[in-house]
């Protein structure tokens, strides 16, 4: 296989699968748990408006509690700078844009490439001091397992192969058109859909339980007049 | 007959199973979100005092998520015959955790405050219980104290004699009557053991703050006992049982309002556990007593003359202010009664356990890290420069008292609804 077949293989079947296992595993986890059901609440409640609650609990935690704030500050701290400096990189690099309008039909304007490049440097470090407190830090090490250190790779992964793709020019249109060098896209593509396919199973997945797991609280806690 | 623990030896295989059991759609959803940040933490005044990494709230729920990942979890059977399960639950394993379910969580729910991913771990460690005193390993100091309960209706073997007599010396003191099997009142107090047996003057306050609401009220002979140990230790039998007691009492009497007293754990019990343990709603109110005492300030019913002057700080019960929605009620009643009122750092939701709560008080093995923790609520009661220290659960008091007596303190604990009464205006 040539670095151009590698590259068809990375723009067809790969990214499909890779989508099909994302949604599919997705889909399967979250129903997995749904079919575990839940006894109603037979207490009666201080407050009703159960939705209320739930979007209060996902909103009202985005940010730490403030009694927690001086105890949790880097880690807090550093959890935000790779989470925005991903969603920039994802949502607002002219090239990915232009990815996600090909597979949604969606898109929207990019930030300058000079600002995403800060993003990427900010969350490239963001991202290894992460590693280095789950590294160093006793609780973190305690708590940490294989899903930890694969999830961390596979997140970082995309990241190093995007680097090798920086020196190359990007022309916006259809992707049907090789590259010139077609290799360093192939990897990049391979490790994103590396990425897509492992979100399902591990602890990536927060990306969507993260909702569910607020939204409970939030809800339990506002019937009875409590917040989270 | 209802039991309080397993008739045969410790078995990591039952505990396993009430584990899976346990793990329902909203626990599965708070335990497949965790990150592993270690957040949590920071928020447990067991872990801050001790620097042990392995009382981190979140890692006390390994082997519920254990039991849960092989039996139970999305792609648990893929998992399972691929090899990458976790392994089956272990006698020795479940031993250890005892400590840490048991001995090093109060319930106290800090950690879920501070938890990013917004799961509920005190809820989790709560059903935690549930598994691990069916399979035989909460601590032993517990199946006793349970056995006690069932017995005696008391977990510290209180019966009807010993309160009738408390409740004599009480009428003495404060020339009131204090109703007993009053039929058709419109509230029923319950009472904590604690409060019988240490605070009895609870129960002259009580008469009075009801004489000057003109609410009737009544004390029931069977069924006055409020604290539930099943809630405690994890044994929904047990705390269906002990929960019953109360209902049936307020079911003889025809009352229209059940009084939870000052006790955290035991308003927790019956207002929000009880009707989904006993499977249907009461025919009855559940109000807590500092939450009755603000409604009569508010609606004018209780008036209040002067104020005290000493320095006060109030400590919040965490199953009433942070885990029961009762945030603002004792507060307010502070403000009313407290010229001097000195709010400790982090007052309210967040403030710091006492130490002893969710059973932990009632573990003997578990009194030296009750102490150490103490630290923590020590110096929130130093900042304050409080001269007195009041709080809204007997329990609380109780455990502040020894570990203020423990530190060579001097520092007098009072009850909120004493308080009050000792401001009511006699006009």
């Amino acid at each position: 296989m040539n670095a151009a077949s590698l590259l068809e293989f990375a723009r067809g079947p790969a990214l499909w699968f890779s989508l099909t296992v994302l949604l599919a595993g997705s889909l399967w986890r979250i129903a997995g748990i749904l079919r575990l059901g839940a006894r109603p609440d037979l207490s009666v409640p201080r407050r009703t408006g159960w939705l209320a609650g739930a979007l209060h609990g996902i909103v009202v935690r985005m940010v730490p509690h403030p009694a927690m704030r001086r105890a949790t500050g880097l880690a807090a701290w550093n959890g935000y700078a790779y989470h925005i400096g991903l969603a920039v990189i994802v949502f607002a690099y002219l090239p990915h844009i232009e990815f996600i309008k090909r597979l949604t039909g969606l898109r929207w304007p990019a930030l300058p490439e000079p600002v995403v490049f800060l993003f990427v440097g900010l969350t490239f470090l963001s991202l290894f001091v992460a590693l280095l407190m789950r590294l160093n830090d006793p609780v973190r090490r305690l708590l940490s397992g294989f899903d930890d250190y694969f999830s961390w790779c596979v997140v970082v992964l995309p990241l190093f192969t995007g680097m090798g793709l920086l020196d190359q020019s990007y022309a916006a249109g259809p992707a049907s058109a090789v590259p010139l060098n077609p290799l360093p896209v192939a990897i990049h593509l391979l490790s994103v859909e590396l990425l897509f396919a492992w979100l399902p199973f591990g602890k990536l997945a927060h990306a969507f339980l993260v909702f569910a797991s607020r939204g409970i609280t939030g809800a339990a806690l506002a019937r009875k007049g409590a917040s989270l | 007959m209802t039991s309080p623990g397993p008739a045969r030896a410790a078995d990591a295989r039952v505990a396993a199973r009430e584990f899976v059991a346990q793990a329902g759609r909203d626990a599965a959803f708070q335990l497949e979100a965790c990150v592993h940040c270690g957040q949590c933490a920071e928020a447990c005044h067991f872990h801050i005092v001790s620097g042990d990494p392995r009382l981190t709230p979140v890692y006390k729920l390994q082997p519920m998520l254990k039991a849960y990942q092989r039996e139970a979890a999305p792609f648990s059977t893929l998992k399972k015959a691929l090899g990458l399960a976790p392994r089956e639950l272990t006698t020795q394993e479940l031993g250890e955790w005892s400590e840490l379910l048991y001995d090093s969580c109060n319930l106290c729910g800090r950690c879920t405050l501070a938890c990013p991913m917004g799961i509920d771990i005190a809820g989790l460690v709560r059903r935690a219980r549930e598994a691990m005193t069916v399979g035989g390993f909460a601590p032993a100091d517990l199946y006793k104290v349970a056995q006690v309960a069932l017995d005696t209706g008391s977990p510290i073997g209180v019966r009807w004699p010993a309160l009738r007599r408390q409740i004599e010396l009480q009428e003495q003191e404060t020339g009131l009557k204090v109703p007993v099997d009053a039929e058709g009142a419109e509230y029923m107090i319950v009472l904590s053991s604690m409060e019988i047996m240490g605070f009895p003057e609870v129960i002259g306050a009580l008469a009075r703050i009801f004489r000057q609401a003109g609410a009737t009220w009544t004390i029931p002979s069977a069924g006055f006992e409020a604290t539930n140990i099943g809630v405690q230790m994890g044994s929904r039998e047990v705390a269906a049982a002990l929960v019953q007691r109360i209902v049936d009492a307020a079911g003889r009497l025809k009352v229209k309002c059940v009084v939870s007293p000052e006790c955290g754990h035991a308003y927790s019990a019956l207002r929000w556990e009880g009707p989904n343990l006993l499977g249907r709603r009461y025919g009855f109110e559940v109000v807590q007593i500092t939450e009755l005492l603000d409604r009569f300030v508010r609606e004018g019913r209780l008036r209040l003359r002067g104020k005290d002057a000493r320095r006060l700080t109030f400590h919040d019960p965490c199953q009433l202010v942070r885990r029961g929605g009762l945030g603002e009620p004792p507060h307010r009643l502070m403000r009313e009664v407290s010229a001097n009122l000195a709010e400790m750092s982090d007052a309210g939701a967040a403030n710091f356990c006492c130490g002893g709560g969710g059973g932990v008080s009632a573990i003997h093995r578990a009194e030296p890290l009750r102490f150490a923790a103490f630290a923590l609520k020590k110096q929130q009661i130093e900042a304050t420069a409080a001269q007195a220290v009041v709080t809204a659960c007997a329990n609380c008091r109780n455990v502040l008292e020894e570990a203020i007596e423990h530190e060579g303190m001097t520092l007098p604990v009072l009850g909120l609804t004493e308080l009050v009464a000792q401001y009511l205006d006699p006009a």
